[in-house]
This record gives structure tokens, sequence and C-alpha cells, in this order.
């Protein structure tokens, strides 16, 4: 209950902190548009031997690779599927930075829980 | 253009997909035990802020080849700042959160993909970073090196970890010399992008916040600063501080046998 007020290594802290979401922020939030589009390390591997070529019915795969087997994700109409808000162009970063929100909320709280507790706060309890 | 940069449903078989889902939540399992050593009231928001900034890096595919993009996979960022059992769980939460949310990474290879990059990435990101640890303590520019060495490693073995699976139950369509050059060579590429993103990141926290650096706490050369007061030369007798580290020998030795095994 009777927090100490904020001392200058706990605003140093803050600060810090605040800082690194910032720059998290940025670059998912900003970054992301400049980020390439080419199919990635393993991407490039599994889609090897094959064409794809865009088509009305979506991407086709002519030739033989693993792609061919890939499903399409289970979740693949959320509303954040694909780093889009609601499948709408454009929205990369407004979807980048919801995840980053979100994966700071989901971590941080799982780690806050599993942190070892001073031992003057437990005493509190 | 549709952003996915994990392995979908598919590529491998059932069973396979079901053996590597439950050796992530054995690892995961033993890593919550064992990341509460490591977090206290000052690491935890570290911790929290270190997964959401690996996800947000993720986002950011660089060109490596005409055609061919690499992200960050982000094993060894996360063993130098926060730890491999922490780290673990933060590459884990971060694909869990890709796949769940952003339809990244299917939901039945997501125990194939946290072990490629939550277990396989981290340990071996770490491993090497406890090999050149001396080195990265004595200066600025060894802290760099050690950082892009170790994620630069981490990438190409994480990668290797989808050849595994794919030589045990891959869904055909490649031969598996083909995937295990192709893998192994687009990778070793975007290791140099892990490896200068890494670097650059663990150089600006150790410029502001030395201490919130996992794999520099606890420096023999920092104790022996607090021990000797303003002493010029902190490298008083590094070698015996280090003998009597048990963690440290053990997992030189790990990196050792994992080395020569690769």
């Amino acid at each position: 209950m009777n927090r100490p007020a904020p001392t200058g290594a706990g605003r140093r802290q803050a600060g810090f902190l605040l800082g690194f979401l910032v720059v998290a922020l940025l670059v998912a939030g900003g970054l992301s548009y400049f980020a390439s589009p080419d199919p990635d390390g393993l991407d490039s591997v599994t889609l090897n031997g094959c064409q794809v070529t865009e088509t009305e019915a979506g991407e086709q795969l002519e030739g033989t690779c693993i792609a061919q087997n890939a499903q399409d994700h289970a979740l693949g109409s959320s509303p954040l599927a694909d780093y889009t808000v609601a499948g709408r162009d454009g929205t990369v970063g407004l979807a980048g930075v919801i995840g980053v929100v979100g994966t700071l909320v989901v971590a941080g709280g799982l780690f806050w829980l599993l942190r070892r507790r001073r031992p003057g706060d437990s005493a509190e309890r | 253009m549709v952003l996915a940069m994990h392995m979908s449903d598919g590529l491998v078989n059932a069973p396979t997909s079901l053996a590597f889902g439950a050796v992530a939540v054995i690892g995961l399992a033993i890593a919550v035990t064992r990341a509460r050593a490591d977090l206290d009231d000052r690491s935890a928001p570290m911790a929290g802020l270190v997964t959401a900034f690996v996800f947000a890096v993720q986002m950011i595919n660089f060109p490596i080849l005409p055609g061919a993009s690499g992200h960050l996979l982000g094993g060894a960022l996360v063993a130098i700042l926060v730890g491999p059992w922490v780290g673990m769980i933060s590459i884990a939460i971060v694909l869990a959160v890709q796949a769940l949310w952003f339809a990244d990474g299917g939901l039945t290879a997501l125990g194939t993909n946290i072990v490629n990059m939550a277990i396989i990435g981290v340990w071996t990101g770490y491993a090497v970073a406890v090999l050149l640890r001396r080195f990265a303590r004595r200066s600025r520019p060894g802290l760099l090196t050690t950082a892009f060495i170790a994620a630069l490693v981490n990438t190409v073995v994480a990668s290797l970890g989808f050849v595994l699976q794919y030589a045990i139950g891959g869904a055909g369509g490649a031969s598996l010399t083909t995937v295990f050059a192709l893998m192994v060579g687009l990778h070793a590429l975007i290791g140099i992008g892990e490896g200068i993103i890494t670097a650059a990141t663990v150089g600006a926290v150790a410029a502001v916040r030395p201490d919130l650096v996992h794999l520099l706490a606890g420096s023999p050369a920092k104790l022996e600063l607090r021990r000797a007061g303003p002493h010029p030369e902190p490298s008083g007798s590094p070698d015996s501080t280090d003998s009597t580290d048990s963690t440290d020998s053990t997992d030189s030795t790990e990196a050792t046998t994992r080395g020569s095994a690769s």
C-alpha cells in the first residue's frame, strides 16, 4: 500500500521503459510500411519450384513446391489477419501498434505475475 | 501482399506437429519455473517491453536477395537482454500472438515454430553469447561483436529446426538436400541482418542501462569494482572469480558440445 515516492532511479527506470516502448511503437506503426513485401527465408524455400500467379481466386502455385501443402490459416478471417485491420489496405501500422500494445499487456502481465516479490512486499500481505 | 513469417499448417505431418508441440509445451513449462529467478520488480517490465519490441521488429522484413527477404527471429536478442528462460517465454508469446491474432504461423505449426525460434534460437544465441561473455564484458566493441555473432548463429541454427522437422515428417514438394541448402544459405544472409539489429539494440540498451543487460549481470569486473572501490584497473583476477561461477562453466561446456556437433 504505502508505496515510496518515485525516487530518481525509479523515474530513470520509467523514462527508459517509456523510451523503449516509443521505439517499438514507431517500428510497428511506421517502419512497417517500408518492410519488404518479398517472401522471407522460409517462404522462399517453401515456394522454391513454384510460380506464383495472381488470379481472381487468389494466389495460384504452379509447379512443385512445399508451399502447395500449406493450408489456409484457421483464423484467416480474424479482424487483424495478415497484419491489417479488417483486411483494409494501409492499416499495417495500426495493426502493428495494436500488436505491440497487446503483446506488452500479455507479456508484461505474465512476467509481472511470475516475478519474485521483494521480502518487504510479501510481509505486507 | 500477405505478410506471413512463420511455418503454416500442413508443411509437416500431424504426428510431427504433435511431437514438436509436446516438446514446446515441456520446454515452456520448464522455462516458466526457471524464469522466476530472473524476474523482479525491475526486470519484469523490461522483459515485457523486450517482448513487444521483438513483435514490432519481426514485422520489418528486410531485403536479402532479389525477391527474398528476412526478418528478425530474436533468440539471441532476448537471451542477451533478459536471459534464456525469460527469453524463451518472450519469443513464445510473440509467436502465439502472431498465430492467434494476426493469422501468421499455423495453429498446429505453433509447436514447431516455438521449438525453432523460442527453444533452438534462444538457446543457441545464449550459448554463443556465454561463450563470448568475457569478451563482451571487456569493451563496447566486444559486446556488439558478441551480440552480432550470437544472432547470426542463432538464425542459421534455428533454420535447421525446420530442416529437421521436414526430414522427420515433411509434406514433400522438395528434396531434403535442397531444403537444407536453401534454408542455410538464405538464413546465413538473414543472420547478418539479425546480427546488425541485435547488436544495435543490445548496444543501445547497454549504453543507457547496462544493469538491464542480462548477459552482463553479475559481471566479475563490476563486483571487483564494488569491492575494491575506485580502482583504475578492474581487471584484478577475473579468472579466479570465473572459475567459482558454476553456471558459467556449465554453459560454456554446453556451448562447446553444441558447437562441435553442428
